[in-house]
């Protein structure tokens, strides 16, 4: 069965001025262990479908599953990482790194060593007693990510997690993170806006149409197990998922 | 941590010792502006370039000041300080917990908000009357007014300082499952610590104001006393007196906020990356 299954979900969204649809009639499903990228135009609410998935905003039609259970509120077995790092700049990195078990109630010996040994593998761990300020914004985004791990999730979403970042942390950070990722093996659904990301990250990219938004289209990412975002840049298959998935965005544009 | 000076280059040891420099150059300033004001003040009465009835003189205000040392000046200073601290505790517990149930339920904060932009721009002195008749003529009627003056302006501030916390961050909260309490005490007030103590800074002076007004309206103690009766009895030297130690008080209540403010912040590592 899938880890994750999103059925016929839709998102209706009152503003001042009207109604507005900002999804409809989304299906898929995510297999344990996978990554997911998700594409599309600018404004088809690509980061409300995240917020919907967390349950953050309960949908206004459909359903989504965690291992078969209804998703309704924020789910514990589901982490949620947003553009910025939000580290809380008066917490040290190890305080902060422990907020969402606080939050939880979660904070026990074992959690606890967990998060510590989470700090170590991935080489935070000299910098534990630092302010967020005093680290690099590769650092922080990688202290974020180890903040959302350590709360244990099954599934993690990623709202345009690297977007705030200059464009060589960037790549940096998404080569240290898929490794990260793949190492710990948690299931991936990021969301992006950045078609070449979305390609060196993904297994499989769900391509969304404009607004009101559905699958337009879900692509086989297929590079093979060795893969990294940084090596899978230069196969030659890259320059045609890039073109596959730039028509099938771009084909909105003359539509509309 | 500083390095040993060798380690300095020439260029550095010259922007140091400028820097050095012109600190020292103005707190000269300073200070020389505050001895040059005295000489000239009394000098001036001395010379009869003014009239020392009216303006006093700073031997006289010497004199009236070791005078009353020996007898009242303590006690009256002790009052004011008190009344003081007091309407200003006051207006900070009670700001807080106002602006906390207003950043809780932003209905009661929309329906409250026309009462709190009237009362912030009335002049709450013009409650005076009231507020004696309320809280009999004493030291309650001062301390009285003194938070009537400062708990609205804490209120407005601090409920600004909350309903601006970065949404990023409480976004980031709820996404761990956070419940408004939590919320709150985790990322909206530790985000507003700033907030809290400049409002605070204000608040000192405000309760100041207050007191100050109140002792005006019902003397029987404290510096605002010894100001109006001064001015009644045509002893302008007590007026002046008071007016000065009056000044160092508010300083050194400003001074003692700001040192608590550091104090807070070092031990939550709460300096903000401006």
């Amino acid at each position: 069965m899938a880890l994750l299954q999103v059925e016929d979900v839709g998102q209706i969204y009152q503003a001042e001025n009207g109604e507005v649809i900002a999804f409809e009639h989304i299906s898929f499903s995510v297999e344990q262990g996978e990554f997911i990228s998700i594409v599309g135009p600018s404004g088809c609410g690509k980061s409300t479908l995240l917020s919907v998935i967390s349950g953050l905003l309960p949908a206004t039609s459909g359903r989504v599953l965690l291992e078969g259970r209804e998703v309704s509120g924020i789910s514990p077995h589901i982490g949620y990482m947003l553009q910025r790092d939000d580290l809380l700049e008066w917490r040290t990195i190890w305080h902060n790194v422990l907020f969402g078990l606080e939050i939880r109630h979660e904070k026990t010996p074992e959690t606890v060593a967990r998060a510590q040994a989470l700090l170590e593998t991935y080489g935070l761990a000299e910098f534990r007693d630092k302010y967020p300020r005093q680290l690099s914004g590769g650092m922080r985004q990688r202290a974020s990510l180890i903040r959302t791990l350590a709360a244990g999730p099954e599934i993690l979403l990623l709202d345009e997690a690297f977007s705030a970042l200059d464009y060589q942390t960037r790549l940096s950070v998404t080569d240290d993170v898929y490794g990260i990722l793949k190492r710990e093996g948690v299931t991936v659904l990021m969301v992006t806006h950045d078609i070449p990301e979305s390609i060196s990250m993904g297994d499989r990219v769900l391509i969304l149409s404009a607004r009101p938004a559905c699958v337009r289209e879900i692509l086989n990412i297929e590079f093979g197990a060795e893969r990294s975002p940084l090596s899978c840049r230069s196969d030659p298959r890259f320059s045609q998922y890039f073109d596959h998935i730039w028509r099938e965005l771009k084909s909105d544009d003359t539509a509309s | 941590m500083t390095p040993h000076p060798d380690a300095l280059s020439p260029a550095r040891r010259v922007y140091l010792k400028t820097k050095r420099r012109r600190n020292r150059l103005v707190l000269g300033c300073q200070l020389g502006f505050l001895i040059a004001f005295f000489v000239v003040w009394e000098l001036a009465a001395q010379l009869g370039w003014i009239d020392s009835f009216i303006l006093s003189q700073p031997s006289r205000i010497w004199d009236t000041m070791t005078g009353l040392a020996s007898n009242a000046l303590p006690m009256h200073i002790g009052v004011t300080v008190y009344e003081t601290l007091a309407g200003f505790s006051l207006g900070a517990f009670i700001g807080l917990g106002v602006s906390i149930l207003l950043w809780w339920s932003p209905f009661i904060a929309r329906v409250a908000e026309p009462y709190l932009v009237v009362l912030n721009s009335l002049p709450k002195i013009a409650l005076g009357p009231v507020i004696i008749l309320i809280a009999g003529a004493g030291a309650r009627a001062i301390i009285f007014m003194a938070l009537a003056i400062s708990l609205i302006v804490t209120v407005l501030e601090m409920l600004a300082g909350f309903v601006h916390t970065d949404p990023e961050y409480i976004k980031m909260a709820r996404t761990f499952g956070a419940t408004r309490a939590q919320i709150f005490c985790k990322v909206v007030f530790p985000a507003n610590l700033s907030t809290l103590f400049n409002s605070l800074k204000i608040n000192i002076g405000l309760s100041l104001v207050g007191v100050i007004a109140g002792e005006f309206l019902v003397s029987k103690a404290g510096l605002g006393y010894l100001i109006v009766y001064g001015g009644q009895v045509f002893q302008l030297d007590l007026v002046m007196t008071s007016v000065l130690i009056l000044s160092v008080v508010a300083a050194l209540m400003y001074e003692a906020v700001a040192l608590l403010q550091k104090a807070v912040e070092r031990r939550f590592g709460g300096q903000k990356t401006h």
